[in-house]
């Protein structure tokens, strides 16, 4: 720039850009760091909202899952903020929920996808902590994720309520103060499916499990060992196969020379529905073994399962956490507001992200604060009621939900393309507790950041 | 100055002046603004900006000036955060053993699969690399679960030994600091509308960054440079002047292997957790495309492919539908509707869609990559300055 062209006709000197630029400054505000003692915690709500980051998969092998748990989260949102019809808020037990956001907050969120990575969900969970300020952290539909974005929230300082995980590991040998878990486990899973099936099978089966190798697959793979040896059955063999295997033919052939009458699938969303068809067409389920009939188990049921291995799920048993046929009253709203937002039934991850995403904006409302700490002592040992899955323990040593488990059986004669499985035996809670020490891990302490 | 030419030198300045700035220059949008979305100003993704950018600078020591284009460089990646973990878990939270030995992890590591791999060259040695690194994935998922934590991923535990710190203290799991200053930590400071943080585990990797551009600039400028770019562009004949190349691409394998575990290693001190999915092929392909994007074979092309990339896959992959309703809520509705369902595929879960044509767009109209766009750009303005 020169100096003639200045429409001031001033030369520039040094000492004017200095004037000029500290006058400047002076407008655009002083800068000013701002100390950490501001907040009394990470990410404190200071205006008239506060926001919650769902962190489902979008992409990848559970991206079903992923969306329908958005479903449900838009849906809370809705219903906390006073939108809609209420929902689960009308049955809830606890009347702390007015409809009016969280502690008079409107509730705002941020999305991220995880990829069922624990890399990238932890990175979305950052980004959605350091960038969007959330205060919350929700979701997810693999246990390997859950426990990597629980550690974050852990270091971070932030509450995190995971969706669907069924590892015995979330609340187990990797719990922390600052996670919550409301979907059942694998023990559980076990300890439920295992008296039904010594009613149905009897108490002298041999078992042949294949187990998707990773840590879910481990964990539900002992826990059905351990309680069906418990009533007396065997275990021929276990088999791992890798996570991403898409054609189980080779595992399911050699299982008719084991000596095997039973098969266990430790596979869950499109492994179980590749290897359950491949049994199935191996002539499995006709066959004879040892005198009985051969028979197959699915550990972990999930709608979107049986959807995938249609005719192949009949009469075959499962466990899940929460089923849309429910007739208890808290079932009922919940899937009557959600098949009015979207047109068909909720799934179990959808119904554990939105009664998560209650059960946080409930707390909040008892501790009178957003404060991780004060959270996560009025999540623990608290007890509830109409949320779906009737009497609900918080414990407070491990900060995993004790409800009661359902043992479904695939729907001989389904009566449209959502109603594919029948509950044969609701589970009561007090059948499916376990003592906290079991697994091993510690919660530590609880960290605000 | 350094050892470097005047224009190097002035290059290293502007790295410098840049990530420096960091902080200040991606966050262009004020607080609470409809655009606060495209901020990229937060330590997270800074951090990622500056690591990605050490792992492709490395990988692009082999691949541009060797030609040689592995496709398992997430291994040594994988290999050095595992290393590094285990540093925190056993010796001590401090980030500098850390940091250290995944480095040394890595070299070692790569010292045995570029022995094996480099045997061949072309297609052949892209897939031999592969082929590791995809076993390292599957061993590292699934055999190896002791050592790695499986799929689940290997993080610090509250019972962790540490031997230098004295074992487990207080409730909490320790954070990796650098002599007691946490990488978490940071300073916030507020200008107008303007919120930026300086956080300290984003300095450590920038100043990490500097000292790593510096020895590349180094390597690309010295004799051993000049031999691996004659390897590039005609190793037959380099063989018929009777030299091996092979002892030199061997080398070079080696070092960009130890770029590759030092940014695993930076990794793991910004976030202390390891998953075998760092390893997998996808990973592997990211850092081919960094490279590619930012232009092959330059200096700070591959820093800016992956600051490019990382940008994509953590800010386009968080917009929603809401936002975008929100952004153009100004229209009135039924071509707001028309405009967000016309941006939807793009933006959210269709992130690598846009990615994707980005590096079509690039590949097709600009073979040398931003960069070589870039100097393409200024030669003909320059060219047309001077007529």
């Amino acid at each position: 720039m020169s100096s003639a062209k200045n429409p001031l006709k001033k030369p520039v000197t040094r000492r004017s850009v200095l004037k000029a630029s500290a006058a400047s400054a002076a407008v655009v505000s002083a800068p000013m760091i701002i100390p950490s003692s501001a907040h009394a915690y990470l990410n404190e709500p200071k205006g008239s909202s506060v926001t919650l980051g769902f962190n489902v998969p979008q992409s990848g092998a559970y991206a079903d899952e992923g969306a329908d748990e958005l479903r449900a989260y838009e849906l809370a949102v809705e219903h906390l903020n006073g939108d809609g019809d209420g929902g689960m808020m009308n049955t809830f037990s606890s009347k702390e929920l007015k409809g009016n956001g969280i502690l008079g907050r409107k509730v705002e969120y941020v999305t991220g996808d995880t990829q069922t990575k624990p890399d990238a969900a932890r990175a979305s969970a950052r980004s959605m902590i350091e960038k969007d300020g959330a205060i919350m952290i929700t979701g997810g539909s693999s246990s390997g994720v859950a426990v990597a974005v629980q550690g974050l929230c852990q270091e971070a300082g932030v509450i995190f309520m995971a969706g669907l995980t069924h590892s015995n590991d979330t609340t187990g040998k990797d719990k922390k103060a600052n996670g919550f878990r409301h979907f059942f486990n694998s023990y559980m899973s076990g300890a439920a499916l295992a008296p039904i099936l010594a009613d149905a099978y009897g108490n002298e089966r041999r078992a042949y499990h294949l187990t998707a190798d990773y840590n879910w697959g481990y964990t539900t793979e002992e826990a059905v060992r351990t309680s069906t040896e418990e009533m007396g059955w065997e275990t021929v063999a276990a088999v791992k196969t890798p996570l991403s295997q898409t054609d189980f033919s080779s595992y399911i052939a050699p299982i008719q020379a084991s000596g095997a009458d039973v098969l266990v699938l430790n596979h869950y969303g499109a492994n179980m529905v590749n290897s359950l068809t491949s049994a199935v067409q191996f002539g499995l389920r006709n066959a004879e073994a040892n005198g009985k009939n051969f028979e197959i188990i699915v550990p972990l049921y999930s709608r979107l399962m049986a959807k995938g291995a249609g005719e192949n799920v009949k009469g075959i048993f499962g466990s899940t956490n929460w089923h849309w046929s429910l007739q208890d009253e808290g079932s009922k709203a919940f899937v009557k507001s959600f098949g009015e937002k979207y047109g068909f039934p909720p799934s179990q991850a959808a119904h554990t992200c939105y009664v998560q995403a209650l059960l946080y904006a409930d707390a909040c409302e008892r501790a009178g604060s957003h404060d991780p700490c004060a959270v996560g002592a009025a999540l623990e040992g608290f007890e509830f009621d109409g949320l779906g899955n009737g009497p609900t323990l918080y414990r407070a040593e491990d900060h995993q939900c004790f409800k009661d488990v359902l043992v479904v059986k695939g729907k001989e004669n389904p009566t449209s393309e959502f109603d594919l499985l029948e509950i044969v035996e609701v589970t009561p809670a007090a059948k499916v507790t376990y003592d906290a020490s079991i697994f091993g891990g510690e919660l530590g302490s609880c960290n605000s950041g | 100055m350094l050892g470097l030419s005047r224009n190097d030198f002035l290059m290293l300045l502007f790295v410098l002046v840049l990530v420096a700035a960091a902080p200040i220059i991606l966050n262009p949008f004020p607080e609470g603004s409809n655009f606060a979305q495209f901020n990229a100003g937060y330590p997270d993704l800074m951090q990622r900006f500056v690591i990605f950018g050490i792992f492709a600078i490395g990988f692009n020591i082999l691949f541009g000036l060797t030609g040689y284009l592995s496709f398992g460089h997430a291994a040594f990646l994988g290999a050095g955060s595992y290393a590094g973990v285990w540093m925190l878990k056993l010796l001590t939270i401090n980030v500098i053993p850390a940091i250290i030995i995944s480095t040394v992890v890595a070299g070692i590591f790569s010292l045995f699969i570029g022995f094996i791999s480099l045997r061949r060259s072309g297609i052949y040695f892209s897939i031999l690399t592969l082929a590791f690194a995809q076993m390292s994935f599957a061993l590292a998922a699934s055999v190896l679960t002791p050592i790695t934590g499986g799929e689940t991923g290997l993080q610090t535990a509250l019972n962790d030994p540490r031997v230098l710190d004295g074992g487990a203290t207080g409730g909490n799991i320790p954070a990796p600091s650098l002599f007691g200053l946490e990488m978490g930590h940071s300073w916030k400071v507020a200008v107008g509308d303007w919120i930026w943080t300086f956080n300290v585990g984003y300095y450590l990797c920038a100043f990490v960054l500097l000292i790593v551009f510096y020895i590349a600039i180094r390597i690309f400028r010295s004799p051993f440079g000049m031999m691996l770019k004659a390897i590039k562009s005609n190793s037959q004949r380099l063989s018929y002047t009777g030299i091996s190349p092979r002892p030199y691409t061997l080398a070079a394998f080696v070092i960009s292997g130890m770029y590759a575990g030092l940014a695993g290693g930076l990794m793991v001190a910004m976030d202390p957790l390891a998953g075998p999915e760092r390893m997998q092929w996808t990973a592997s392909g990211e850092v081919v495309l960094m490279s590619i994007l930012g232009g092959v074979g330059t200096l700070v092309g591959p820093v800016l492919g992956a600051g490019i990339i990382k940008y994509f896959e953590n800010i386009f992959s968080k917009i929603n539908d809401g936002l975008l309703h929100q952004w153009f809520s100004f229209m009135p509705d039924g071509i707001e509707n028309v405009i967000v369902g016309i941006i939807h595929p793009f933006v959210g879960k269709g992130w690598h869609l846009s990615l994707g044509l980005m590096f079509m767009l690039v590949v097709i109209f600009l073979p040398g990559g931003l960069v070589g766009g870039i100097n393409g750009l200024f030669r003909r303005l320059f060219r047309r300055r001077s007529q």
